[in-house]
């Protein structure tokens, strides 16, 4: 495996404008979804981003797809700026890069079947034969587990655990060497989740991917992901093998956030940390550090002046934290 | 004053639908037989506007003013006029299956003109968003807001009634409708994931739009196009009333109707058969429009 980089946020920033009226509108805000996110991802790793809704991962996600334009801040992936592509750099990033979305029903269309939505990716990209594209098509959905045959079928005919099947297949299609996966499991049934994480894990070994996986659920992120890294409020509070994670979590953050979560046995008693409050609007975040109004362990009155920067946690080789506390 | 509730509370309080108003389960129980529609609608509109040429018993235009105002078959008159004759002895039954021709071709033609333009317009607007949304959508109003017999009244006087005036008339009034309607659906389908999806595969603006949204408005369009076909069979009809349709002696149902309005007391038929023709034919269609739109379209299920 080698270790360069695949993907690169370099200060990234989101931010969704607020207007109000509507003959002369005007701006009356904007939503900090995501608000300066540096982060590197190594080929063949995966890596997680957790975080309650609404504190921007998705809208990571989406930057990496190119699907959102950044307000500031790059992009990178293969060291070229995502949000600059054009041409055939454009189309070779559209082929690396692929996604496979949270919900099965509503990321097929409807009206297309097996073949055509699979198959979506080479026709836009490549001028391929027909029998090429029926090759390849038989090929990826025997890679998910599902017969060639349904390729004639329409995705209605799916239950939900096949659905997602296809939509992976139509990800891997174009052999991309990275896969965004916005909560690929969570829309699924229990009893169906284990089953297409394996998958994905396999896929991964045999096509040799990178994977940037969005996760609420800290079990499929533990399961699935090489780092970790914890989001509140748009910013990334907290970033780790997940070995080191698990193990001690040191932002107060991300303790609450693990603390909330199911222990692995039912006897296993923990230290259970309740958070006052709600989380702040994304409108207009706490000045300093996001998380003080509802931090249990606050440091002082740094928290509420100073951004806490992401730094290494003493003792540690590649665990970083933003928090004052260290 | 607090009186406790009455003991029988309405039906409809605990959750209970209250059984259908009667005219309403009749177009139920009709609405159960689409080929009944099928079948009016082909007799009454398909098959004598492809076939007047053939079966039509009589020219259309060309009377025999001996055997003017003759009653119907039934009333008075004789097999050689079924459905009598008008004031300068046209036989009404060819100029019903003459008219048949007018109204469908209308119907299909401005539908298929308003149809393209609406549609290409609400797909834009609903996808593109933004200024183009801004300028579609008021032109929408606009049209909306302008009277179509207005219209139809400026353009006859500027050009002179005619075949592609009524196209025009009809296009207008229609565009909107499918405009409004497709927007709205297009806004709410753009955010889905499969249009995400072909984004990231690096489908183009058209590809999209094309390939990936359209397919899913089209049940919305075809039950649009049925329900409207009655519509305009009605605005031409009105149209035609007021002289403002297609020009003399070609045949057109609100024209006879028009014609024969003064001698309704004394050759009612003139008037009473182009009239009932519209009305079934408008009516079919509505049940055929309605019954397909509860078959394609389980969003709007209704009852």
């Amino acid at each position: 495996m080698d270790n360069t980089e695949i993907l690169r946020f370099e200060g990234v920033k989101k931010h969704f404008p607020i207007t109000k009226g509507v003959i002369f509108s005007r701006q009356a805000g904007q939503v900090h979804a995501v608000d300066g996110i540096d982060l590197a991802l190594a080929h063949g790793q995966t890596l997680a981003l957790v975080g309650e809704s609404g504190c921007g991962k998705t809208t990571t996600a989406r930057l990496a797809l190119r699907l959102e334009t950044p307000t500031d801040g790059r992009v990178m992936v293969d060291g070229e700026d995502v949000h600059q592509l054009q041409g055939a750099a454009l189309k070779r990033y559209r082929t690396r890069v692929q996604a496979v979305f949270q919900d099965p029903w509503s990321s097929l269309n409807p009206r297309m079947r097996v073949r055509d939505i699979v198959a979506e990716t080479l026709r836009v990209n490549f001028s391929l034969s027909r029998s090429e594209i029926e090759q390849r098509v038989a090929k990826v959905l025997l890679d998910v587990g599902l017969k060639p045959e349904q390729a004639l079928n329409y995705p209605h005919e799916f239950s939900g655990g096949q659905r997602q099947r296809v939509a992976i297949a139509s990800a891997l299609i174009s052999n991309p060497k990275m896969l965004i996966l916005d909560e690929p499991v969570s829309a699924l049934d229990v009893s169906i989740r284990s089953q297409i994480m394996n998958l994905l894990q396999d896929l991964q070994q045999q096509y040799g991917m990178t994977y940037l996986l969005v996760a609420h659920d800290l079990g499929t992120t533990r399961y699935m992901a090489d780092w970790l890294a914890v989001m509140y409020l748009g910013r990334i509070v907290e970033y780790a093998t997940v070995d080191s994670l698990f193990k001690e979590p040191r932002n107060p953050y991300t303790k609450a956030l693990f603390s909330a979560a199911l222990p692995d046995h039912p006897d296993k008693r923990r230290e259970e940390i309740i958070l006052t409050g709600e989380v702040p609007s994304p409108i207009d975040p706490p000045s300093g550090c996001s998380f003080h109004p509802r931090c249990p362990l606050k440091a002082g009155s740094i928290c509420e002046q100073v951004e806490p920067k992401l730094k290494l946690a003493p003792g540690t080789k590649n665990h970083l934290v933003a928090c004052h506390l260290y | 004053m607090n009186n406790p509730p009455p003991e029988d509370t309405p039906a409809e309080s605990l959750g209970v639908p209250a059984p259908p108003h009667l005219l309403r389960r009749i177009w139920l129980n009709l609405r159960s037989y689409p080929l009944l529609s099928v079948f009016v609608l082909l007799v009454l509109l398909v098959i004598p506007a492809l076939t007047a040429d053939w079966l039509a018993p009589h020219d259309p235009t060309q009377g025999v003013i001996m055997d003017r105002r003759l009653p119907p078959v039934f009333f008075g008159g004789t097999w050689e006029y079924p459905l009598g004759t008008d004031r300068l002895g046209r036989d009404i039954l060819s100029r019903i299956m003459y008219g048949a021709r007018v109204s469908l071709s209308i119907s299909l033609v401005g539908i298929f003109v308003g149809g393209l333009l609406g549609v290409t317009l609400g797909l834009l607007a609903g996808y593109f968003r933004g200024w183009i949304d801004t300028i579609i959508m008021r032109l929408v109003e606009i049209s909306l807001a302008l009277p179509a017999i207005l219209l139809a009244l400026v353009l006859a006087a500027a050009s002179g009634p005619s075949f592609q005036t009524i196209i025009i008339v009809v296009a207008f009034v229609l565009w909107a409708l499918y405009a409004r309607q497709v927007r709205g659906e297009v806004l709410s389908i753009r955010e889905r994931d499969y249009v995400a999806r072909a984004r990231v595969a690096g489908a183009s603006h058209f590809r999209i739009m094309v390939r990936h949204i359209l397919p899913n408005v089209a049940n919305t369009i075809i039950v649009l196009a049925t329900l409207q076909v009655g519509s305009v069979i009605i605005l031409e009809a009105a149209l035609s009333f007021l002289g403002l349709g297609i020009p003399r002696p070609t045949p057109a149902w609100g024209m006879m109707v028009a014609d024969g309005r003064q001698l309704i007391v004394s050759a009612w038929w003139i008037s009473f058969f182009p009239g009932l023709a519209i009305t079934l034919t408008v009516f079919s269609l509505n049940l055929l429009g309605d019954w397909l739109r509860d078959r394609l379209d389980p969003k709007l299920e209704i009852v």
